[in-house]
């Protein structure tokens, strides 16, 4: 009985003792955590002897300097679009030793990206790209802070995001969010260094930066949507945006810095086949009435911006619906028609470089301008001929199935054509569809 | 008088503006003496009709009297914004280039 009395004592003694060191832990835990926040602040606020040799080699230079390259280790950067220009821009920021950088992409990588946009590599190809994005630059330099913002920008969201940042990069591919993040930059009073890149020509210049003018004073009416390329349609050489998104990354570090040189009120164009860089001097007073003359407060962003450029907020490609369903076959009918052996003539009206890419067999190329060719429309008539027996179908194919309508209705202007056959009709997605639904071997493109 | 005179001139077509014009960037070109001085206004019709190859593209460059939005006109690398716009009174060995603004990226 006394020795168990005994054992209780000893337990209540050890219980309060190990509480009092849980409790004292428990203090000490948290005044660590303080510690480790403040040194962390401080680490952002001032450079340590590790970032002093990792920067050596531009810290060095009289233009950074100690204190050029703390204003880069304290300063955020929003780079929107991480494609052909975000990730060259991204990779030089980051490894400049940018604090934070922000991303902003709502889409996903795809095999036809990689020569490009080189942050994302061949196993990340169906990946979130800012997430892609986020991997390969914290490889690059582990101590920037990345932000994802995995959202389709708009007139809503674009202010709440931009706040958090102190210089935006424009690396979007279409209109429409151009004039978004112009319009946003203006209210949030940020200076934008905008780039554009397609084909083998590049553009770059900065708007909204020591009162310069912005997007909308160059263009207060937006282009209309056939006079717009894209990479999509139109191709673009990988090094071209490589060269204008690095520009990109050194406009943002001379902003950053208080470079005096900052390219703003001029226009850079690059012309890549020649190798020819040629400076605009572009206006330098705002545009009478342009939303960058207003008052932030009365700036409102929520416009219709896809109705405002009658097009939409990406680079994807728009199916158009010309032809009466009557007059076009799935690509699961050209199948079966195909393996019917009736007789008919597929005319593949792309062009000629992408005929050569690829194409199914038994096909012939006649591109859609050629059409309108009269040489063009007699050597066709004469093959329509050469069908003895019976009257031929005739089915007109492309990349997506557009041009193909345009063909079916520019075929059938021509009486000398739709007497000589059955039918005419298109592919619906053309290729594409081909592609997807028969025959996953087909490139896509 | 300089502005009755025959005038030589460089006009040049960037960022994919030359496939309008047979894919030829830079043209040389001389612009017939006139009793009226030559202006970048007039100078855009000229262009229309004597080098414009793809005719019946012409709204990819010109709407109504003047350049499509989105195409910058630089006189000898100063845009034409800061000289007068269509009134600019064109010289002797300017150079004229037309640039289509880019969207892709």
């Amino acid at each position: 009985m006394t020795t168990l009395h005994k054992v209780n004592t000893d337990d209540k003694i050890n219980d309060e003792e190990i509480n009092c060191l849980k409790e004292e832990i428990a203090l000490l835990k948290n005044e660590l955590n303080k510690k480790i926040g403040l040194l962390k602040i401080k680490q952002k606020k001032c450079l340590t002897n590790l970032d002093v040799s990792r920067y050596s080699r531009q810290i060095i230079l009289p233009e950074i300097g100690i204190e050029g390259q703390r204003k880069l280790k304290t300063a955020s950067v929003l780079i929107i679009g991480v494609g052909g220009l975000g990730c060259p821009s991204s990779m030089y920021l980051v490894s400049a030793g940018v604090g934070t950088i922000g991303l902003v992409d709502y889409d996903e990588v795809e095999l036809n990206n990689l020569h490009r946009q080189l942050l994302h590599a061949q196993h990340n190809v169906g990946m979130r790209k800012v997430e892609s994005g986020k991997l390969s630059l914290n490889r690059i330099n582990e101590d920037v802070n990345i932000v994802v913002h995995d959202v389709q920008l708009d007139g809503h969201n674009s202010l709440d995001i931009f706040k958090q940042y102190d210089v935006i990069i424009d690396a979007s591919d279409n209109l429409v969010t151009r004039y978004i993040i112009n319009d946003t930059c203006v209210k949030a009073g940020k200076p934008l260094v905008s780039g554009s890149a397609i084909h083998c020509d590049g553009q770059l210049t900065v708007y909204n930066y020591k009162g310069s003018v912005c997007f909308r004073c160059l263009h207060p009416k937006p282009q209309s949507p056939e006079t717009v390329g894209n990479c999509a349609s139109a191709g673009v050489l990988g090094p071209v945006p490589g060269v204008i998104g690095v520009l990109q990354a050194m406009e943002t570090i001379k902003i950053i810095i208080g470079h005096p040189n900052v390219l703003y009120n001029s226009l850079l164009l690059y012309d890549g086949g020649d190798c020819d860089f040629k400076k605009i001097k572009l206006i330098n007073v705002k545009r009478n009435g342009c939303i960058c003359t207003k008052n932030p407060e009365d700036i409102t962003i929520t416009m219709d911006y896809e109705e405002f450029c009658g097009s939409k907020a990406n680079d994807k490609f728009k199916t158009l619906c010309l032809l009466n369903e009557n007059e076009r076959l799935t690509v699961l009918d050209l199948k079966k028609l195909v393996s019917e052996k009736q007789s008919f003539l597929i005319i593949d009206v792309r062009n000629k470089i992408e005929y050569d890419m690829c194409h199914l067999p038994h096909t012939i190329n006649i591109q859609l301008n050629d059409l309108k060719n009269e040489e063009t429309l007699t050597k066709l008539i004469e093959k329509i001929n050469s069908f003895t027996n019976t009257k031929p179908n005739l089915v007109t194919i492309c990349r997506r199935g557009n041009d193909s309508q345009r063909a079916v209705n520019e075929l059938k202007k021509h009486s000398q054509i739709t007497n000589k056959v059955n039918w005419i009709k298109d592919v619906i997605g053309g290729l594409h569809d081909w592609s997807m639904k028969i025959d996953k071997d087909f490139p896509i493109y | 008088m300089e502005n009755s005179d025959s005038l030589k001139i460089t006009t040049e077509f960037t960022s994919g503006l030359q496939i309008l014009f047979g894919h030829v960037k830079k043209h040389n070109v001389v612009l017939p003496k006139m009793e009226k001085p030559w202006t970048l206004g007039l100078l855009l019709f000229w262009i229309k009709d004597n080098l414009l190859i793809e005719k019946d593209k012409c709204d990819l460059f010109m709407k109504g009297n003047t350049v499509r939005p989105g195409i910058i006109v630089a006189v000898n690398d100063q845009d034409w914004e800061l000289l007068g716009n269509l009134n600019y009174q064109i010289k002797n060995n300017d150079n004229i280039t037309f640039i289509s603004t880019l969207h892709g990226g």
